[in-house]
C-alpha cells in the first residue's frame, strides 16, 4: 500500500504539471482527469474507499465531462496553442514559484516537527462518513445544498425561454 | 490451489471469459435480430453461421490502421481503449457465484458507477480527435447522454443500497435471499435497466451513432482495429449491465436446484436476450425526446422512488 501511494502521489504531482505546462487545452484537461484518478489512488490507499469512489464519480466522471464537452465546442486550434505558448513565457513563473516554493519550505519544516503523523490505516466505511455528514457536519451538508439550490435556480433562469421567444 | 493460484484463476478466467462471450454475442445478436424480424442473419460460414465471429475478426485485424491526417493522433488512439479498459475492469467487482468474481470491494456498486462514468471519455474524446463534423456531433450526443442517464442510474440504485444497507455486491446478493429486489424496488428496476440502455448506448438510445443521421456518430473517422475495441467495448457493457441487474435486482446467483453460477449465467442470458429483442422492435427517438424523457421522466421517477423507499427503510427500522 505504501509504495501505491507514492506512485499515485508521484503520477498526481507529474499530470498536474503537465495541466499547467500543456499547450492544448483538450490535452491539459486529460492530465487533469489523469491527476484526479491518481488522487482517488490516494485516497483509496489512506483507507478512505468512499472518498475514492466519490472523487472518480463526481470530479473525473461528471464535472470533467462538462469541461470537456466545452472544450470540445470551442474549436481549438494551432493558432491557440502558440497563444498559450506566448502566454507560459518564462518570467511568469517567478512569482507562482516563489510562493510555491515557500509553501514547500513551511510543509516540510512541518513535516521535521513529526507534525504529519503517519496517516491512520483504517478504512473508513461508507457508513461512517454518512454518520459523520448528517451528524457533526449536518450544517455543512445544508449550507452546501442551498448553494447547489441557488446554482440551480440560476442555470434555470439563464436558460428560461422567454414568452415572447419561440422556437 | 493456493491463494494466489485460485486469484489469478479467477482473474484471467473472468477476463477470457468475458472477452469471449463479447465476441460470440457479435454472432448471437445478428442471428436473433434475424429471427425476429423474420429473416436469416448470418448462417453461411460453419455450423449456424458461428464461424460468422472469427471471419468478422480475422477482417477487423486485417484492415489498415488508417489515421485520418486531419485528427489529433494521441487522442484518436486513446479514446477506444478507455471504454474497453474501463468495462473490463468494471467486471472485477462482479460476484458471478460465491468464490467466484475478481475482487471483493466493501465499494463494489459505488466501483461499478465509477467505471461507467469514466466510459463517457471515450465517445467524446473520440469524437473530437476525429475532428470530423459527424463525429463531433456523436460526441456532444454521447456526453449529453451519458451524463444526464448517468444521474438517475445511480440514483436508482441507492434504493437497493437502502435496503441492503451497504455498497457491497456480494452481500447485497445475500440480502435477496428471501426477495428478489426487483419485488420492493420495481421502480428502481425499470430506472436502472433503461439508464443502463441508454449508457450503453444501445438501440433505442444509440443517437450518439445514429447511423441515418451521422453515418457512424463518434467513430465515423474508426476503421479496423480502433473500430473493433469501440465495437468490442459496447458488447462488453452489455454484458457488464446485464450482469449488474442480475446481481442487483434478479438475485445475483440465488437459486435452487442448479449450482450457482448457472443460475447467473442464464438470468444474465435471459437478460441479453431481451435487451436484443428491445433493439429489434423499438424505433431510436428523436434527440430532445431522449433527452426530455431522462430529466422530466426519469429522474423524478427515481427521486420518488429513493424517498419512499427511504421513509419505508425508516419506519420499519426499529425504535432506537
Amino acid at each position: 500500500m505504501e509504495y501505491m501511494f507514492f506512485i499515485a502521489g508521484a503520477i498526481a504531482i507529474v499530470a498536474t504539471v503537465r495541466v499547467v505546462t500543456a499547450m492544448h487545452a483538450v490535452h491539459a484537461l486529460l492530465y487533469l482527469i489523469v491527476s484526479l484518478l491518481a488522487v482517488a489512488l490516494v485516497f483509496f490507499t489512506l483507507g478512505a474507499p468512499f472518498a475514492a469512489a466519490l472523487e472518480v464519480i463526481i470530479y473525473a466522471g461528471a464535472i470533467m465531462v462538462l469541461f470537456v464537452f466545452v472544450m470540445m465546442m470551442l474549436n481549438l486550434g494551432k493558432a491557440d496553442a502558440e497563444r498559450e505558448r506566448s502566454w507560459l513565457s518564462p518570467g511568469m513563473w517567478i512569482g507562482p514559484a516563489v510562493l510555491a516554493g515557500l509553501l514547500l519550505i513551511e510543509l516540510a519544516w512541518l513535516v521535521a516537527q513529526g507534525a504529519g503523523a503517519p496517516a491512520v490505516r483504517q478504512s473508513v466505511e461508507p457508513k461512517a462518513v454518512g454518520v459523520a455528514l448528517f451528524g457533526n457536519y449536518v450544517l455543512g451538508v445544508e449550507l452546501a445544498s442551498m448553494l447547489l439550490l441557488a446554482g440551480l435556480v440560476g442555470a434555470y433562469h439563464v436558460g428560461r425561454r422567454r414568452a415572447d421567444e419561440t422556437d | 490451489m493456493t491463494p494466489i493460484a485460485l486469484g489469478l484463476a479467477n482473474v484471467f478466467g473472468v477476463l477470457v471469459i468475458v472477452l469471449a462471450v463479447a465476441a460470440l454475442l457479435i454472432w448471437v445478436e445478428r442471428r436473433l435480430l434475424g429471427l425476429w424480424q423474420d429473416r436469416y442473419g448470418p448462417n453461411r460460414v460453419g455450423p449456424f453461421g458461428l464461424l460468422q465471429v472469427v471471419a468478422d475478426m480475422i477482417k477487423i485485424f486485417m484492415k489498415e490502421d488508417w489515421v485520418p491526417p486531419f485528427a489529433d493522433k494521441a487522442v484518436l488512439v486513446l479514446a477506444p481503449q478507455i471504454i474497453a479498459i474501463v468495462t473490463l475492469v468494471a467486471f472485477a467487482v462482479v460476484p458471478i457465484a460465491p468464490g467466484i468474481g475478481v475482487v471483493n470491494l466493501n465499494i463494489g456498486l459505488l466501483f461499478f458507477l465509477a467505471m461507467s462514468s469514466l466510459g463517457v471519455y471515450s465517445l467524446a474524446l473520440g469524437g473530437w480527435a476525429s475532428n470530423s463534423k459527424y463525429s463531433l456531433l456523436g460526441g456532444f450526443r454521447a456526453a449529453a447522454q451519458l451524463l444526464s442517464y448517468e444521474v438517475f442510474m445511480g440514483l436508482s440504485l441507492m434504493g437497493v443500497v437502502m435496503l441492503a444497507g451497504t455498497f457491497d455486491l456480494r452481500a447485497i446478493v445475500e440480502a435477496q435471499r428471501h426477495l428478489w429486489f426487483i419485488v420492493p424496488q420495481f421502480v428502481g428496476f425499470v430506472v436502472f435497466t433503461i439508464a443502463g440502455i441508454a449508457e450503453m448506448r444501445r438501440l433505442p438510445f444509440d443517437l450518439p451513432e445514429a447511423d441515418a443521421e451521422l453515418v457512424a456518430g463518434f467513430h465515423t473517422e474508426y476503421s479496423g482495429f480502433k473500430f473493433g475495441l469501440f465495437f468490442v467495448g459496447e458488447y462488453i457493457g452489455l454484458v457488464l449491465i446485464c450482469a449488474m441487474i442480475v446481481t442487483l435486482f434478479l438475485g445475483g446467483w440465488l437459486g435452487p436446484w442448479l449450482p450457482p453460477v448457472v443460475w447467473f449465467v442464464v438470468k444474465t442470458a435471459v437478460l441479453i436476450a431481451f435487451f436484443i429483442l428491445l433493439r429489434a422492435a423499438l424505433p431510436r427517438p428523436r434527440y430532445d425526446q431522449l433527452m426530455a424523457y431522462g430529466w422530466k421522466v426519469m429522474l423524478p421517477l427515481a427521486l420518488v422512488n429513493l424517498a419512499v423507499t427511504g421513509a419505508i427503510v425508516v419506519a420499519r427500522a426499529p425504535a432506537h
